[in-house]
């Protein structure tokens, strides 16, 4: 049986498909919402035809826009940047790599996948049911996620959706990350130690070591909310609360107690994301450099070093939610001091390409934009993660910007370079190098001119999360920009289509590639 | 399946990591507990110790009772004795069943008498039966959860498809479970007598 295959290849391309299925959702989502944003007074008949409720005569409603960017958020964190970089790549590859017949417990892995399927389908069902998908973003903070259908259409049974798919979904990924942990822990080949493995495994290891205590937090705090929602608890939910003129009976909670178990799994789930892409930018750059990788130590034990301060710096998120200063003071030099692991790869990044023989191939332009887009993300994260600057950037244009170059794009072009570079032995075929290159440069030049701009509107301080800015004087000075913007989202969109076209006519068609046809000197290629 | 060619340990360190795992998801459950209690100064205090904390004394024994029984299940298998392993893991099963049970008429007797429920409570401070069920009822599904798997165990050694790492292992996952009542029983109950 293929479709319930325990085998860790098929296993590893259907997460990859499963995030293919939903990167274009999340795409197309995002286009709409883009849309809304300059045309907030156009009725449109794709909106009604889709979503009848949510805009009638195709005015799009300011719950239909929240709803669009919980959706957004939901499936690109969760099932793209969390499947693929790890789920995805890392139980094709990481077997190959250590020399082990394949995953710890098979049977597991199937299981972990067909459970984050049933994860993706119960959220992708919170389109259809009455009142349509949750309003609450992906972080959906109590009290509004805590309370049901009064505070909101979106806020009833397409809130527990929500919640029954995130529970599910860390379930999924607890299966998997125990499995990733003991393939690593007891299946190396023989006489291949930890400091032996390529950094690829040590992205993976480090991931599976955040995500098998990440996602234990996350899941009870999922519980509890649907526990507030469905048995009348009040874990989240304070008292004295108005909601649209109705006094509300619960009391107790603490809105805040929500924040802090969320975020605790929320900050090092951007490390699942960027981690794995950390270990195979490695790899690339120094295969297409012919060298070996600067520093291999201190790039493993900087991974191991992102992966624990991730746990101590959680309340950046919180500066303004009423936090003690002194919290704030601490969390913020813990924050500031995930810098210095990240300045050790990148200049080790650079260490590696100095006086190398470099071979400018699709996956080295892609491992390269990785390098600019992490600098770029990754300097806005410093000026985030100070108090002072955050209270007035917080939940600004400027975030938007900041989380979407580091933690979505940079771990995008992560898996634009893995796919190109791993394409020879997922598919005997190479992808086509040229279309490749050619995708790379109008990608990177239309995220750049998508997301720079934003962080100029989060200066004039344009809020996050508004479906529609003309009520506001002092934003009409950005007008301009987000049109620009917008544009910029349309480009980048389109641009993608010379992707998908790449992928599905090179696993056919594509140019017959020899064994290890680009010299590298790790063990997957050694196979056949 | 593919057990034979897998060295030794596999299922052992994957039980250990799931129940380091577990731990931070009871942790994070006595955490909320913890900040909730600071929260409402006027937490309530409603067991006695006669009935009350006597019933949760005797259920504790019974679950530390399937435990013992539950090491000479594993002490059997490893002398390759699977008769008697799957006598000690029916004993073991027939304790945490008995738990089950007790903890049940506990819950009924709270929510019908002492009208205790997750929801509201006579004192006007509904997160106490919030957090009394929330963390007794996630422990319950543990055990509940281990039943099934003991049965399971318990059939495959009879059959003779399970090997002496499939019963330790579960043991493993017996002793956790137990462990966390040790936790759940001074935190949940022995902090709420009556003063």
């Amino acid at each position: 049986m293929t479709v319930f295959s325990t085998c860790h290849k098929v296993i590893g391309k259907q997460y990859i498909a499963l995030s293919l299925f939903s990167v274009f959702i999340g795409i197309f989502l995002s286009l709409v919402m883009r849309y809304h944003l300059v045309h907030p007074d156009t009725k449109v008949k794709l909106f009604q035809l889709l979503w009848p409720d949510g805009a009638p005569g195709g005015q799009m409603t300011p719950e239909l826009y929240l709803s669009l960017m919980t959706m957004h958020g939901t499936i690109m964190v969760f099932f793209v940047l969390t499947t693929t970089p790890q789920s995805g790549f890392g139980n094709y590859f990481l077997p190959l790599q250590i020399g082990a017949p394949d995953m710890a417990f098979p049977v597991l892995n199937m299981l972990s996948f067909w459970t984050t399927a049933l994860s993706l389908l119960t959220l992708l069902a919170a389109f259809f049911v009455e009142g349509g998908a949750p309003l609450s973003g992906w972080t959906a903070y109590p009290p509004l996620s805590g309370l049901g259908k009064i505070t909101g259409p979106g806020q009833g049974l397409g809130q527990d959706l929500w919640i029954l798919s995130i529970a599910l979904f860390c379930v999924a990924s607890l299966m998997a990350a125990i499995n990733f942990i003991v393939t690593i822990i007891e299946l190396r080949a023989p006489g291949m130690g930890y400091f032996d493995m390529p950094l690829t495994c040590w992205g993976w290891f480090v991931t599976a070591l955040i995500s098998l205590f990440a996602f234990a937090v996350l899941l009870p705090g999922g519980v509890l909310l649907l526990l507030d929602r469905l048995a009348g608890t009040s874990f989240f939910i304070p008292g004295g609360l108005i909601v649209n003129d109705q006094v509300q009976t619960r009391s107790g909670g603490s809105p805040l107690l929500f924040q802090h178990l969320f975020w605790f799994f929320g900050h090092p789930e951007v490390y699942i994301a960027i981690l794995p892409g950390m270990g195979l930018i490695s790899t690339v750059l120094s295969v297409f450099s012919g060298k070996r990788v600067f520093g291999y130590k201190a790039m493993a034990i900087a991974m191991l070093a992102i992966g624990g301060l991730g746990f101590v710096v959680w309340g950046h998120h919180m500066f303004i939610s009423g936090m003690s200063p002194y919290s704030s003071i601490a969390f913020s030099v813990l924050t500031l001091a995930v810098g210095v692991p990240s300045a050790v790869k990148t200049f080790n990044w650079l260490a590696t390409l100095w006086g190398g023989r470099l071979r400018f191939t699709a996956a080295m332009h892609y491992a390269l934009g990785f390098v600019s887009l992490f600098i770029t993300g990754g300097i806005t994260g410093l000026v985030l993660g100070q108090p002072g600057l955050d209270v007035y950037f917080h939940d600004t244009y400027f975030v938007v910007a900041h989380f979407h170059l580091i933690m979505g794009v940079a771990a995008v072009f992560a898996i634009f370079a893995g796919l190109h570079y791993w394409f020879p032995i997922m598919y005997g075929r190479f992808l086509n190098e040229q279309l490749g290159k050619l995708h790379f440069f109008l990608t990177f030049a239309g995220v750049y001119a998508l997301f720079v701009p934003l962080h100029f509107a989060g200066f004039v301080g344009n809020p996050r999360r508004y479906p529609d800015f003309k009520e506001y004087e002092f934003l009409k000075s950005v007008m301009p920009l987000h049109i620009g913007v917008t544009h910029a989202a349309y480009f980048l969109a389109a641009v993608q289509l010379l992707f998908l076209f790449n992928y599905l006519w090179s696993k056919r068609r594509g140019a017959l590639a020899p064994a290890n046809p680009w010299g590298a000197a790790t063990r997957e290629w050694r196979n056949d | 399946m593919s057990a034979h060619r897998n060295p030794p340990g596999l299922k052992t360190l994957g039980m250990w990591l799931f129940v380091l795992s577990d731990m931070l998801t009871f942790s994070t459950l006595l955490v909320v507990y913890s900040a909730l209690r600071f929260a409402n100064p006027a937490w309530p205090r409603p067991f006695s110790l006669n009935p009350g904390i006597l019933f949760a004394t005797i259920m504790t024994i019974v679950l530390l009772a399937s435990s013992l029984t539950m090491v000479w299940a594993v002490d059997a298998i490893k002398r390759d004795q699977r008769k008697r392993t799957v006598q000690w893991l029916g004993a073991t099963i027939l304790g945490g069943a008995a738990f089950i049970a007790l903890h049940l008429m506990e819950w009924c007797h709270l929510l019908t008498v002492e009208n205790i429920t997750p929801a509201s409570n006579p004192w006007n401070v509904p997160l106490f039966g919030a957090v009394f069920f929330g963390v007794t009822g996630l422990h319950m599904a543990h055990v509940a959860a281990g039943l099934v798997y003991l049965s399971v165990l318990a059939a495959g050694v009879s059959r003779g498809t399970f090997c002496v790492e499939d019963v330790e292992t579960g043991g493993l996952y017996w002793h956790f479970v137990d462990v966390v009542w040790m936790f759940v029983f001074p935190l949940v109950y022995l902090m709420a007598v009556k003063p």
